[in-house]
């Protein structure tokens, strides 16, 4: 058999200001995006992902990038910059507000998807690792006139994911127990200066808590010697998100890829859209519109095979067992820890969206049954009331 | 008699017939193992073929035929419980079994101290 082969990298891999930790607490180091990050840590993917879903998983993220938008002249004016580069309502979010968006291109694909939250005296966007350096060059392009850009290189990135979540950060900063999903704030935690917002990438109750670098170790330190918290790894990150139907960039989406063939159209609200205050105005606005209006030819769906046999991204999908005319392909899929049973998504002809709809993977040279499926395949767990 | 491979796969050797597996090490590394699919009994399986599948959250691996043989056995144990590959490797754990076409290619796999030392 065939294992994985140790990172033999081509360029020196960065690690983050948590690596030491990682290390001592055991975990198997994986190349990502430019990083040696923990895929898993010695209880394993499987029970890191039901201990998320059951307690509060502890999640690096300090890969990630922390763009920082400080406007020369007014938020306002540094929202409607950037709602040139994205069909989001940045100028309605309110402070104290975050919400998710994409950086689209004249095609109408997606360059990167990512948060932005209002800081009420400037804008932050987080934004994937491997799309960090591109966006923040996409950015000094277009809007050095009307923002100065700040990379937060000096910050690290946690996420505390679980149905404990709360009561365990809450411990340390009571305040952050009256916030909701998608509320963020600057809160003083363990004498930090942090920036915490209540989402997360798991489909369950968190928060994500941008922190000065040199006190990240100990924070994480202080929450794992909670014995509700349990260290978590980018194996069981991606079985969460993938549960949660929540797409990856690079797999689920990509530059060749629309917002409503991603069937992320919830995520562009109405004053971006025809009609609307300030319709359009973003690169591909005319393939966008066009296509909230009249559909796309393919749309991401979800998949559930019938049998045990997990189908992975990368697979063909046909609409019968034995023809040679594919209608779709595979992006993410493996197998669902709390499902119990294998999970996937990918894109399809609009004529085999409908739930319940039987197609074909290509696995490994056999055609293995998948029925199109409603996302997510787990309940989705945030606090969207108090 | 024991033997390994490079690939990571064990062979107890009894008579004529291999029982073949993969190493603890093996499955240290994949992980929480989700699914295995077994050869059925009666396939011819050419040295260096994919026999078999392992499949961890993670990843789906081929274990490739470490020599050439009938196959006489999948373990359905293992498809029914892929965790007790990782359990028990190199016992319940056992993938399939193997009726030896070519004795002299038992002679190229490693014995258990070049594959301690492999792995090092």
């Amino acid at each position: 058999m065939s294992l994985q082969p140790s990172p033999a990298a081509s360029r020196p891999l960065q690690r983050t200001p948590l690596y030491p930790l990682h290390a001592k607490l055991g975990a198997r180091f994986v190349p990502f995006a430019g990083y040696e990050m923990p895929v898993q840590f010695p209880a394993g993917v499987l029970k890191e992902h039901l201990h998320t879903r059951a307690a509060a998983g502890l999640f690096d993220v300090s890969h990630m990038g922390q763009l920082a938008l400080h406007p020369r002249r007014s938020l306002e004016d540094a929202a409607v910059a950037l709602e040139a580069l994205m069909p989001i309502d940045v100028l309605g979010l309110e402070p104290g507000r975050q919400r998710y968006g994409f950086f689209t291109n004249s095609a109408g694909g997606i360059l990167d998807d990512c948060m932005i939250a209002n800081l009420g005296d400037h804008l932050l966007l987080v934004v994937n690792a491997a799309r960090k350096d591109a966006d923040e060059a996409h950015l000094r392009a277009a809007l050095s006139g009307r923002c100065t850009i700040e990379r937060r290189e000096d910050r690290a990135l946690v996420a505390l994911q679980g149905p404990a979540a709360e009561a365990v950060l809450a411990g340390l900063a009571p305040a952050l127990r009256s916030m909701r999903f998608m509320d963020v704030r600057r809160e003083k935690i363990l004498g930090a200066d942090c920036v915490v917002s209540r989402s997360g990438y798991t489909g369950e109750d968190g928060f994500e808590i941008s922190i000065p670098a040199a006190q990240a170790e100990a924070f994480a330190r202080k929450l794992l010697g909670d014995s509700r918290v349990a260290p978590v790894g980018l194996g069981a990150r991606d079985s969460l998100r993938l549960e949660a139907g929540l797409c990856l960039y690079g797999s689920d989406l990509d530059a060749g890829t629309t917002p409503v063939e991603a069937s992320l159209e919830w995520a562009i609200q109405k004053s971006r859209r025809a009609g609307g205050t300030r319709a359009g105005g973003f690169p591909g606005s005319d393939v966008i519109l066009h296509e909230l209006a009249t559909g796309s030819a393919r749309r991401r769906v979800g998949l559930r095979s019938q049998g045990r046999t997990p189908v992975r991204g990368g697979s063909t999908l046909y609409p019968d067992a034995q023809g040679e005319t594919p209608l779709g392909r595979v992006t993410s899929g493996g197998f669902g820890p709390s499902v119990n049973a294998p999970v996937a998504m990918g894109y399809v002809a609009r004529s085999a969206t409908a739930p319940g709809t039987v197609l074909f993977a290509d696995v490994r040279g056999n055609r293995v049954p998948v029925e199109v499926s409603a996302l997510p395949f787990v309940r989705l767990n945030y606090k969207r009331d108090m | 008699m024991l033997k390994f491979t490079k690939d990571h796969e064990w062979l107890r050797i009894e008579g004529d017939i291999a029982t073949v597996g993969i190493t603890p090490y093996a499955q240290e590394q994949l992980g929480d193992l989700v699914f295995v699919e077994v050869p059925e009994a009666g396939r011819a399986v050419e040295r260096g073929a994919a026999a078999a599948v392992v499949e961890s959250v993670k990843a789906a691996s081929d274990v490739y035929a470490p020599i050439s043989g009938e196959v006489i056995a999948g373990n359905a144990e293992i498809v029914k419980e892929p965790s007790l590959v990782n359990s028990d490797p190199m016992g319940k754990g056992w993938l399939f079994k193997l009726r030896i076409k070519d004795a002299a290619e038992i002679e190229t796999l490693m014995n258990e101290d070049a594959y301690q030392e492999l792995i090092g």
